[in-house]
């Protein structure tokens, strides 16, 4: 019999996220102030391993739905199995993700039940969990509640919940659960060949390039480059080579602000801010981002913030905890040498 | 092809939000059609161009909430509905989800239905989902390319940004999409787009309308919202005759306060 509160397991291929053992951190207090254990559930193929990491990490225990069918992660066959294993809980919680966006939003129609999605603070109350999320990208907070509806269904946002240290000595029993897959609506023809690198959700260190990225007037484009905005682009290119040079020494992943993405510089999946990724690293370094408000809102709970920029005036050095007037062109790459020479890289 | 675009109201990313008395106020900040919905709204007019057939704009709002919607029309939709009633203020998403797919179906012989990815506002980015789920629908999230569509078979082909890759996901009508900026540059409104959408007479579906009367109770309740205190931070500026300087300085401040 599965435990009171739930976690899902999110993975990608079978490769958990970290987010999903902060998730489970999280729902052991709540757990423990309901006086229940608490239940990983992992739904794919050939995801066995995940139950016994699940509970290394804090699970009392495991219920597994494997079926080929499950191979890739599809949000209607999911959802069917995830509305199953929790129609008898009480809590259920999820790392935040594209994907359990997308499951936990028809799990709740599924039970007819409430969600709060991207919570960053959890308290226990009287039975009820109340959660704290961000609303206008951070500018604002509130309160949500799921009242009178079971299971209450919240997503922990990366990163707001520590992560619990793996105790390899921790056991329980992993269960698989019986379910038929029904008509799965989509097909899954293939995917991209992942492009590596650090996930800015989850990473603890980011550093970001802004427009001032392709404001090096010193260097000149190879002469087949005639083009100006692809000139622009040229320079921007070898602005970005600098930004991830440092990024690399510091295992970092790389960001960039809407200026940037928006002038091409930049795919958008780096974007940082109000309608790019929202994130909140130990460290971040803004490079040339003069701090537009809806980058801010994107990046302002970072823990540390370093700023180089080349205007004392940028609205960015607000906030910042260190900053640097200057060219980035001359600070990002010594930058990149005394982490290189101080970090034994 | 039929295609519905829900666009919603919202205040612009720039405003100043603040909380007065337990209410969320951004001054005199514009109300704009939800920066992710421009991309939606573009998606469904380029597919309309491409096959034929017409593109209604479906709001959820108050009475006065009929800038999304004007602007939709200004940018190319051929319809729009305003889908009101005091029974929907506050409504969570669950139940806006529920009000959504029941316009969705009046709508009726619906080939594809549009979302942007979330709203400025509350940023939970689930209603789509939840859309799809009560319309039996497939969901195509987070779509950045449609790679393929052909009205004939009712069969399309789109590229999805996952957090590690992209996937390429083949589905058939009726369908549920949701889109991220990278699929599109939004148009602007054309001059006569613009006169259009002041002059148009808007409908207003309410839950009569819709057969939803005393059947919505939201699940999710909001007993608080507050401004996060002001992050005061006073910038260290680091100083020094060099870059070399400055960088060394710059780490030895950041390993002394342990940042790395």
């Amino acid at each position: 019999m599965a435990n009171k509160v739930l976690v899902y397991v999110d993975h990608f291929k079978g490769e958990a996220l970290p987010a999903s053992w902060e998730a489970i951190g999280a729902a052991r207090k709540i757990a423990e102030s309901l006086g229940s254990g608490v239940t990983a559930v992992i739904i794919g193929q050939d995801v066995q391993p995940l139950a016994k990491q699940a509970i290394e990490y804090g699970a009392d225990d495991a219920v597994v739905a494997e079926n080929p069918a499950l191979a890739d992660f599809q949000p209607e066959p999911y959802a069917d199995v995830l509305s199953k294993a929790a129609a008898e809980a009480d809590v259920l919680l999820l790392p935040t993700s594209g994907r359990t966006r997308e499951l936990a939003a028809m799990t709740a129609v599924d039970l007819e039940t409430g969600l709060s999605p991207d919570v960053i603070a959890i308290e226990v109350d009287g039975g009820l969990v109340l959660a704290t999320r961000p609303i206008y990208a951070g500018k604002l907070l509130c309160k949500v509640v799921t009242k009178e509806r079971k299971p209450q269904i919240l997503t922990t946002r990366s990163r707001a919940f520590p992560k619990p240290e793996p105790d390899a000595s921790r056991s329980g029993e992993i269960t698989s659960l019986e379910f038929e897959v029904g008509d799965v609506p989509t097909k899954v023809l293939g995917y991209t060949d992942a492009e590596g690198g650090v996930s800015l959700t989850d990473a603890a260190v980011i550093v970001s390039g802004g427009r001032g990225v392709s404001n090096n007037p010193s260097l000149t484009p190879p002469d087949e480059i005639t083009d100006e905005k692809e000139q622009e682009i040229w320079r921007a290119q070898q602005g970005f080579g600098l930004v991830g040079d440092l990024a690399g020494v510091l295992n970092a992943a790389m960001g960039a602000s809407r200026a940037a993405v928006d002038a091409g510089y930049i795919p958008y999946a780096n974007q940082v801010g109000q309608t790019g990724k929202v994130v909140s690293p130990d460290l971040y370094i803004a490079n040339g981002i003069s701090g537009a408000i809806q980058h801010l809102a994107g990046m302002r709970t970072s823990k540390t913030i370093v700023a180089v920029n080349k205007d004392p005036e940028a609205p960015i050095f607000k906030l910042a905890r260190f900053g640097v007037v200057g060219d980035l062109f001359d600070i990002v790459p010594a930058l990149t040498a005394a982490f290189k020479e101080r970090l034994g890289k | 092809m039929n295609i519905v675009v829900c666009v919603k109201q919202t205040p612009d990313t720039a405003a100043t939000v603040t909380v007065e008395d337990g209410k969320i106020s951004w001054g005199d900040a514009p109300l704009v059609l939800n920066p992710w919905d421009e991309f939606a709204v573009e998606e469904a007019l380029r597919l309309k161009e491409a096959h034929g057939g017409e593109v209604t704009a479906i709001s959820l709002g108050p009475e006065d909430a009929k800038e999304a919607l004007k602007q939709s029309l200004a940018m190319g939709c051929e319809n729009a509905i305003l889908v009101s009633d005091p029974s929907f203020a506050g409504l969570d998403s669950l139940q806006v989800s529920k009000v959504l797919a029941a316009a969705i179906e009046k709508v009726g012989e619906v080939d594809l239905v549009f979302f942007g990815r979330s709203s400025v506002d509350t940023d939970t980015g689930i209603t789509g989902s939840q859309v799809a789920r009560r319309l039996g629908w497939p969901a195509l999230s987070l779509v950045a390319v449609i790679n393929s569509l052909d009205p004939e078979s009712k069969r399309l082909e789109v590229e999805r940004m996952l957090d590690e890759t992209r996937q390429q996901v083949r589905a058939s009508f009726p369908a549920a999409i949701s889109v991220v900026k990278e699929i599109n540059e939004p148009r602007y409104p054309s001059f006569m787009g613009i006169r259009k959408a002041s002059k148009a007479e808007i409908p207003i579906w309410s839950a009569a309308e819709l057969s939803l009367e005393g059947d919505l109770k939201s699940a999710v309740t909001w007993p608080e919202v507050w401004a996060p205190p002001k992050i005061e931070t006073q910038c260290e500026f680091v100083e020094g005759e060099t870059p070399e300087e400055i960088a060394a300085k710059l780490v030895d401040r950041l390993i002394e306060e342990k940042v790395v």
